[in-house]
C-alpha cells in the first residue's frame, strides 16, 4: 500500500509542474485538476477521508471550476498563448529557480534533522471531524461563515460591470 | 491506512509548497499566479492532515477545512479583482500594476 | 505686627508698579502714570525709614530681622528659599536705595515728561529698584544673583532707552556684554562655594568658612577671586571699566541711579556682604585693593581731560568707587559702606544736576560751551556747588570730606594698607579735586554760552534741594577722633562688619594727615580757579604742548582700553564668525540629512511596484531567517 502513496506523490508534483509551465490556460487548469485529485488520494491513504472528499468536491469541483468560468469570460485566445511564450523564456526560470532550490535544501535538511515518530496510525473519520468542528471549534465556524458573506458580497460589487458616467462637458466632446 | 514516515508527508507538502512558490515567482500572468497561490495552499493543507495523523485528533483536518473556505472566499473575490484589472488595463500582465513604486 | 513681615512689600511694591506699568502703562494719562511710580517706591521708602527707626530705637536681636517667603527649590541636595535678611548693611543699602530712587523718581516725572515711552521709563526703573532691592535684600547668593541680572537688564534696558538711535543701542550691548562677563566669573564663584559648603546661605557660609579654611587657603583665594571678577564687572573697575562712560548714552536720570547710586555699588555690596571670604584670602583682598587704587588713579586722569560733562562725572564715578575698593581692600569696611552712602547722595545730585542744565540749553553736553550759569540758574547752581564740594571733598564742610578722609586715614593705619596705598589714595584726592572744580568753573563761570531758554520746575528743583541737604549734613553722623569722635555710623554698621585693625602707627599722624589732605583739595580748587576763569590764555597754550596733547587724548580715550580690547578681542571674534558664515558645525545635521536622502535614493529602487519583486525578497528573507536558525 505505501506503493500507492509514492506514485500519487509523483503525480501530483508532476501535474504541479506542468501546472506552471504551460502556455495555455485552460490546460494549466486541468493539470491542477490532477493534482488536486492525487492529493485527495493522499488524504485518504493518510487516513482522513472527510478531508480527501472535501478536497475533491469543493476544491476541484467548485474553486476551479469557478476559474475555467473566469477564464473563458475574459476570452483569452491565440493571442495570451503567444504572449505567454514570450514571457515565459527560458531565462525567467533560473534566478526563481535558484532561489527555490536553496530555500528547498534547507527546509529538507532541517527536517531530516528532525525525528518525528510515526504516532497513532489511526483513521480519522467524519464523525470525529463533525463532533471537533461543533465542539471545541464553534467559533471558528461561525467566523468561516461570516468570511464567506463576506466574499461573497465583494465578489458581487467587484464583478459588478461599472457604467461610466461622463461629465456633460465630455459627452458633448464625444458627440462633437 | 498506509504506514508512510511522515517526513516523507512533509517533504512532499514542501516539494509542492515551492513548485507553486517557483510558478508565482515567474509567471507574469495573473491568473497563474492565482493558480500558484492555490497550489500552495493546497500544500499548506496537506501538512495540516499530516498532523492530523500523527496525533490521531480531527483537529488537523478541522484546520483544513478553515483553509478550504478561506481559499475560497479568496478566489472569488480574486478572480473578481481580475476582472476589473482586465477591464481597466486590458491585459493580464501583472507589472502594468505598479503605480505604488518609488 | 511683626516687623519682618513689612520687608517684603518694602521689595514687592516696585515690581508691582513694573507689572501695572507694563500691562496698562499706554493707557494711563501722563500725570497717573507718574504718580503709580513714584507712589510705588514711596511707599518703599517709608516703611524702610520706620524700618530703620525701629531698628535704631529697638534693635532686633543679633541687629538682623528675617523673612521667609517661600521655598525656591529644593532639588539635588540645593534648598534655596525665597528669603529676605535686613540687618545693618542692606538696611543702610535699602535705604540709599528707596530714599535716592524715590527723589530721581520725582525729578523724572518733570525730566521725561515730553518723552514717548513714558510709561515704559518708569516701569523700567521700578523694575530696576526692586532688582536692587532683592539683590542686597536677599538671604542666599542665588536670590542675590537674581537681583544681579536683574539690575544688568534694567541696566540694559534704560541705557538703551532710546533706541531708535542705534548708538544707543551699542551703548547698552557693551554694557550689557561686559557686566557679563563679570556675572560668569560670580556664578562659577557660587557653584564653587556650594561645592565646598553645601548650601548657598549667606550667614551660613560665612560662619563655616572659618572652620573649613585656614588664613590663605587656596581654594578661598579662588572662591574670592571669582567673587571680585562678579564685583570688577558690575562696579566698573579696571579691567571690566570701559562700559561706564558709553553708558552715559540713557537718560540724566538714569545714570544718576543706576550708574552713580545703586548699580555700580552691587560690587562694593557683594565684597562687604562676603566679608570673611575675603578676609580669609589676604591676596585677594589685597587684589581689591590695588584695583581699587589703580582703578581711582586711571579715572581720575581721564576724567581730567574729558569735555562732554556727563562723561566727567562718570569717570568720577568709577574714581570713587576706587575708593571703595580700596577701603574694602585695607579692611576699612564700615568707612567703605560710608563713602558709598555719602557717594550715592552727591553723585546723583551732580547727575540730576548736569541733567537740568543739558535740558535747558537744548541738549548741550559739552562744557566748554556753557558757561556764566551761576546768575541764571541759581539752585542749580548752589547744589551743584554744594554737591562738587562734596566730591572735592572740601574740607570741614562738605561731607564728602568726612568719608574721603576716614577712608585715606584708615588705608595708611591697617596692618594691611600702607603708605603707598595711601599716597596713591592721596593723588587720587588732588585730581578729584582739581577736575571737580575745573567742571564748576567752565560749565558755571566765565562767559556765558548757550542761553538758558526755561527755569526748571518744582519737581526738578525740590529733589535737588533735598539731596544737598544731604550731601552736606550727612557726614556729621561720623566724625573722626580729631574733630569730636562722633561714631554713629561705624558702631551701627559694626553690628554686622567686624572692625579695621589698625597697625602701628602713631596716633598724631592722623590730624597731620588730615590737615594734608584738607589743603590739597583747597589747593587743587584755587589751581582751577587760575587755570580756567582767570588765565584760560595759560591752559590754551599748556594744552598746545605737543606731550600735552598725546597724553590729553590719550587720558581722554580712557587709557587705550577701548582701542586695546576692540583689537585683542572684538577683531578676531568677528572675523572668525565671518569666515564661519556657513557654520561649520551645521555640517553635522545637514550631511545627516544628505546621507539619508542618497541611501532612500539608492533604496528607492527596492520598491518598483512588481509584484513578483516583492515575492522574490519574500523568499530571500525566508532563506536567510532559515540559515540563521540553522547556523545557531
Amino acid at each position: 500500500m505505501n506503493v500507492v502513496f509514492y506514485i500519487a506523490a509523483a503525480i501530483a508534483v508532476f501535474s504541479a509542474v506542468m501546472v506552471i509551465t504551460r502556455y495555455n490556460a485552460v490546460h494549466a487548469l486541468v493539470y491542477l485538476v490532477v493534482s488536486l485529485l492525487s492529493v485527495a488520494v493522499i488524504f485518504y491513504l493518510l487516513g482522513a477521508p472527510f478531508a480527501a472528499v472535501l478536497e475533491v468536491i469543493i476544491y476541484a469541483g467548485a474553486i476551479l471550476v469557478l476559474f475555467i468560468f473566469v477564464i473563458m469570460m475574459l476570452h483569452v485566445g491565440e493571442k495570451s498563448v503567444n504572449q505567454e511564450k514570450q514571457w515565459l523564456k527560458l531565462s525567467m526560470w533560473i534566478g526563481p529557480g535558484l532561489l527555490v532550490c536553496i530555500l528547498l535544501v534547507e527546509i529538507l535538511y532541517l527536517i531530516s534533522i528532525q525525528s518525528i515518530d510515526d504516532g497513532a496510525g489511526k483513521v480519522v473519520d467524519a464523525k470525529q471531524v463533525g463532533l471537533a468542528l461543533y465542539g471545541p471549534y464553534m467559533i471558528a465556524v461561525e467566523l468561516a461563515a461570516i468570511l464567506l458573506l463576506a466574499g461573497i458580497v465583494g465578489a458581487y460589487y467587484l464583478g459588478k460591470e461599472k457604467t461610466q458616467v461622463l461629465h456633460r462637458f465630455l459627452k458633448q466632446q464625444e458627440n462633437g | 491506512m498506509v504506514d508512510v514516515p511522515l517526513t516523507h508527508g512533509i517533504a512532499l507538502a514542501v516539494v509542492l509548497f515551492l513548485v507553486g512558490l517557483v510558478g508565482l515567482l515567474t509567471r507574469k500572468n495573473i491568473l497563474f499566479m492565482l493558480m500558484s497561490v492555490e497550489i500552495m495552499l493546497n500544500a499548506a493543507g496537506l501538512t495540516f492532515i499530516i498532523g492530523s495523523t500523527r496525533w490521531g485528533q480531527a483537529d488537523g483536518q478541522v484546520m483544513f477545512i478553515f483553509i478550504l473556505s478561506m481559499a475560497a472566499a479568496e478566489v472569488a473575490v480574486g478572480l473578481a479583482l481580475i476582472l476589473q484589472f482586465y477591464k481597466k488595463f486590458n491585459t493580464l500582465d501583472v507589472d502594468a500594476a505598479s503605480k505604488l513604486k518609488g | 505686627m511683626i516687623l519682618a513681615d513689612l520687608l517684603w512689600i518694602i521689595v514687592a511694591m516696585p515690581f508691582a508698579i513694573f507689572l501695572v506699568l507694563a500691562f496698562f502703562g499706554n493707557k494711563l494719562s501722563t500725570n497717573l502714570t507718574a504718580i503709580i511710580a513714584v507712589s510705588g517706591t514711596g511707599t518703599s521708602a517709608l516703611l524702610t525709614i520706620l524700618l530703620g527707626w525701629s531698628f535704631l530705637s529697638a534693635p532686633p536681636e543679633d541687629y538682623s530681622l528675617s523673612s521667609q517667603l517661600w521655598e525656591w527649590m529644593n532639588t539635588g541636595g540645593l534648598v534655596t528659599s525665597v528669603s529676605l535678611r535686613l540687618d545693618t548693611l542692606s538696611l543702610v543699602f535699602i535705604f540709599v536705595i528707596t530714599f535716592i530712587g524715590f527723589l530721581i523718581l520725582v525729578y523724572s516725572t518733570e525730566f521725561m515728561k515730553n518723552e514717548d515711552g513714558y510709561a515704559r521709563f518708569f516701569a523700567y526703573m521700578n523694575l530696576f529698584i526692586g532688582s536692587m532691592l532683592i539683590l542686597v535684600l536677599a538671604d542666599n547668593l542665588l536670590l542675590l544673583y537674581l537681583g544681579w541680572e536683574g539690575v544688568g537688564l534694567c541696566s540694559y534696558l534704560l541705557i538703551g532707552f532710546w533706541y531708535k538711535d542705534p548708538v544707543n543701542g551699542y551703548a547698552a550691548r557693551k554694557a550689557f556684554i561686559m557686566t557679563r562677563i563679570g556675572d560668569t566669573a560670580l556664578i562659577i564663584g557660587l557653584f564653587l562655594l556650594f561645592t565646598e559648603f553645601g548650601t548657598l546661605n549667606i550667614a551660613d557660609i560665612l560662619s563655616a568658612a572659618p572652620e573649613k579654611w585656614a588664613s590663605g587657603d587656596p581654594t578661598a583665594r579662588l572662591a574670592a577671586f571669582l567673587l571680585l571678577g562678579g564685583a570688577v564687572g558690575k562696579s566698573a573697575q579696571l579691567p571690566l571699566q570701559t562700559w561706564l562712560p558709553d553708558a552715559m548714552a540713557g537718560p540724566s536720570p538714569v545714570s544718576a541711579l543706576i550708574h552713580a547710586a545703586t548699580m555700580v555699588t552691587a560690587g562694593v555690596y557683594l565684597i562687604a556682604r562676603t566679608h570673611t571670604i575675603f578676609e580669609l584670602a589676604p591676596i585677594a583682598q589685597c587684589a581689591v585693593a590695588i584695583i581699587g587704587a589703580t582703578t581711582l588713579l586711571v579715572a581720575g586722569f581721564s576724567a581730567l581731560t574729558q569735555s562732554d560733562i556727563k562723561r566727567v562725572l562718570a569717570y568720577s564715578t568709577m574714581s570713587q568707587i576706587g575708593y571703595m575698593f580700596l577701603a574694602l581692600g585695607v579692611g576699612a569696611w564700615s568707612a567703605a559702606v560710608f563713602h558709598f552712602m555719602i557717594h550715592a547722595f552727591f553723585k546723583a545730585l551732580l547727575f540730576l544736576g548736569a541733567g537740568a542744565i543739558i535740558m535747558v540749553l537744548h541738549h548741550e553736553h559739552n562744557m566748554f560751551k556753557m558757561g556764566g550759569l551761576y546768575k541764571k540758574l541759581p539752585v542749580i547752581f548752589w547744589t551743584f556747588l554744594i554737591a562738587s564740594a562734596s566730591l572735592a571733598a572740601l574740607p570741614l564742610i562738605s561731607a564728602g570730606f568726612y568719608s574721603k578722609d576716614l577712608i585715606l586715614w584708615e588705608t595708611f593705619a591697617s596692618t594691611a594698607g600702607g603708605t603707598q596705598l595711601w599716597f596713591l589714595g592721596y593723588v587720587g584726592a588732588f585730581i578729584t579735586a582739581l577736575y571737580t572744580a575745573r567742571m564748576v568753573f567752565v560749565t558755571f563761570f566765565g562767559p556765558t554760552g548757550i542761553e538758558p531758554t526755561q527755569r526748571p520746575g518744582l519737581l526738578i528743583t525740590l529733589p535737588l534741594v533735598v539731596l544737598a541737604l544731604f550731601s552736606f549734613a550727612g557726614g556729621f553722623i561720623e566724625l573722626p577722633h580729631t574733630l569730636g569722635h562722633v561714631q554713629v555710623f561705624s558702631g551701627f554698621i559694626h553690628h554686622t562688619l567686624p572692625h579695621l585693625e589698625i597697625g602701628d602707627v602713631a596716633e598724631s599722624s592722623e590730624l597731620i594727615l588730615q590737615i594734608i589732605t584738607g589743603l590739597t583739595s583747597l589747593i587743587a580748587v584755587g589751581a582751577a580757579y587760575v587755570l580756567y576763569v582767570r588765565r584760560r590764555i595759560w591752559t590754551d597754550s599748556i594744552k598746545k604742548s605737543k606731550l600735552v596733547t598725546q597724553l590729553h587724548s590719550f587720558w581722554k580715550a580712557g587709557w587705550g582700553f577701548d582701542t586695546a580690547y576692540e583689537n585683542i578681542l572684538v577683531r578676531p571674534v568677528v572675523y572668525l564668525s565671518r569666515i564661519n558664515k556657513n557654520d561649520v558645525v551645521d555640517l553635522i545635521p545637514l550631511g545627516l540629512s544628505k546621507a539619508m536622502l542618497y541611501f532612500n535614493n539608492v533604496l528607492v529602487y527596492s520598491q518598483n511596484g512588481k509584484l513578483r519583486w516583492y515575492m522574490a525578497v519574500i523568499t530571500l528573507g525566508a532563506i536567510l531567517t532559515l540559515t540563521i536558525s540553522i547556523l545557531l
